[in-house]
């Protein structure tokens, strides 16, 4: 009973919207109903992978990483140094450990 | 619609579980598709965003999302298959139409704030049929490889896109005479106040030629939130990078701007072609600016089957900078030998401009087809491909192998 309220109420809502909006917002998407897909995935398991999940995933889920093609040390090492010095991630002086883990967990040695 | 977007659907998944099965990975019911992008470390989740069916997930956090090549047996793209692509993770979940501005400020003698009835019915209403590309579509198939979005072919699509001319907003708004650039921001901010936000620049001369949009309209629907509802730019010919979505600010400046997306990324090499030699470096770059001519088959995928003898239609699309698409050829013996196929209807030059060919396989086997493109200026595609070390702008012959039984 409650739902068929509620139902009436978005109803009349939206009638009362339309009929008072002008053409340029009626158009407006019903966002309310939009459904976001939950990020999922974890970094590999390997020493300082806790590194990774809590440096990196501030700012971007984990497949930026996970994707990336199997690339050699200096890759890694570059795009630490490019998150920190480029997009000004709050990273540590020293990241040798992290680049170590992104090199063996999604690298090539 | 919904039957053929469904159709497509399961056809295209025919070909992904295969894909799938060659990995060895069994699928339990219910469970989440998957597809596998033809280069190493390229398996890929098919995830459902607002506004859109499943497409090929490359991030969730900002959206990244790949149209299956599937879908552009049609010419245009529906909005719902369209590709995603965001640089920074807080991306407007809603945004309130009636409250929304566009501000135009800086040096123009009349700074405005538009709202969008404002837009839609004080300004000529104008259409354009355009292809967006990403620069970095199909950065996963560079040899070398090279890190970024591993992309596919899918990070393009074609819409018509409806909406109002910068120039004229420029316009009303009075650009001084000192004016250079107009840089321009959406409502997308970075995660952390200190990282470098994703605004764009254009110059005042392109910004003026009447041909870039403003739009509020694809395909006759107001835009996906996820491609920028209610504003984005609409750069025909330029890649994607120019295309701002969530459009709000408009900013006329008499300096070039130097933010991180125009001083640092999105720059290509300044050597012709915007290549270099694989696996090298260079510090004299450009920014990026306009596609280079690419054709694609559709109307076949990888690994497809014909048979011998019996006349089977190919097709699929091509595109360039706006130069317009005057030639397609098709080779089925690995570029050897061509044959021209018949151009489509013209939906405009910045469109995806369609082209067939009836097409009688003889040699039973394995069989290789390319697919070349010429447009008015001469320009074609590359047998090899070319590479740069930010995996920008790839345009090669494309190659799809069919067994002809």
């Amino acid at each position: 009973m409650k739902k068929i309220f509620l139902s009436l109420c978005v109803i009349c809502a939206s009638a009362a919207c339309l009929s008072a909006a002008d053409k340029a917002t009626a158009d407006t998407p019903d966002f309310s109903s939009f459904v976001w897909p939950v990020e999922s995935g974890s970094y590999k398991p390997g020493a300082g992978a806790e590194l990774a999940q809590s440096l990196c995933i501030t700012c971007h889920s984990t497949e930026y990483v996970s994707t990336q093609p199997p690339l050699p040390r200096k890759f890694w090492e570059a795009t630490v140094k490019k998150m920190k010095d480029k997009y000004a991630a709050p990273l540590p002086e020293d990241n040798a450990a992290l680049i170590d883990y992104l090199t063996s967990a999604y690298g090539v040695k | 619609m919904i039957q053929n977007s469904r159709t497509s659907r399961r056809q295209f998944l025919s070909q992904a579980s295969a894909a799938v099965a060659g990995l060895g990975l069994g699928r339990a019911a219910g469970a989440e598709e998957r597809v596998t992008l033809p280069f190493a470390n390229g398996e890929r989740r098919m995830v459902q965003f607002p506004q859109k069916r499943p497409l090929i997930l490359l991030t969730t956090r900002p959206p990244q999302l790949e149209t299956p090549m599937e879908v552009f047996k049609e010419v245009i793209t529906p909005n719902d298959a369209f590709f995603v692509r965001y640089h920074m993770a807080n991306i407007p979940r809603s945004v309130d139409a009636a409250a929304f501005r566009l501000e135009i400020k800086g040096l123009v003698d009349k700074p405005l704030q538009l709202s969008l009835k404002e837009l839609k019915t004080q300004f000529d209403q104008v259409e354009v049929v355009a292809v967006n590309q990403c620069s970095g579509n199909s950065r996963g198939f560079f040899q070398p490889r090279v890190g970024g979005g591993q992309l596919g072919n899918g990070a393009m699509g074609n819409a018509r896109w409806r909406g109002v001319r910068l120039k004229d907003v420029l316009t009303k708004a009075g650009v001084q005479a000192v004016a250079k650039q107009v840089v321009c921001n959406g409502l997308d901010t970075p995660t952390l106040p200190q990282t470098p936000d994703f605004i764009k620049a254009l110059e005042m001369d392109h910004a003026l030629d009447g041909e870039i949009l403003i739009a509020h309209e694809m395909n006759g629907e107001p835009l996906p939130l996820l491609n920028g509802f209610p504003l984005r730019l609409v750069v025909p010919g330029y890649y994607g990078t120019y295309w701002v979505k969530h459009l709000n600010e408009l900013d006329v400046v008499k300096d070039a701007f130097a933010g991180f997306f125009m001083a640092t990324g999105y720059r290509i090499p300044a050597a012709p072609g915007g290549c270099l030699e694989p696996g090298t470096t260079t510090t004299n770059t450009v920014p990026i600016t306009r596609f280079k001519i690419r054709s694609f088959l559709t109307s076949h995928l990888d690994g497809a089957q014909v048979q011998a003898g019996v006349v089977t239609q190919l097709s699929g699309i091509a595109f360039d900078q706006g130069a317009g698409i005057t030639e397609v050829v098709v080779s089925d013996d690995g570029g050897r030998t061509w044959q021209e196929a018949e151009l489509g209807k013209d939906l405009g030059r910045y469109s995806f401009r369609p082209w067939s060919l009836a097409w009688k396989p003889q040699k039973k086997g394995l069989c290789e087809l390319k697919v070349r493109a010429v447009n008015r200026l001469g320009e074609s595609q590359a047998m090899e491909p070319l590479w740069n070390p930010q995996g920008y702008m790839r345009n090669v012959v494309e190659t799809t192998h069919v067994t002809i039984a």
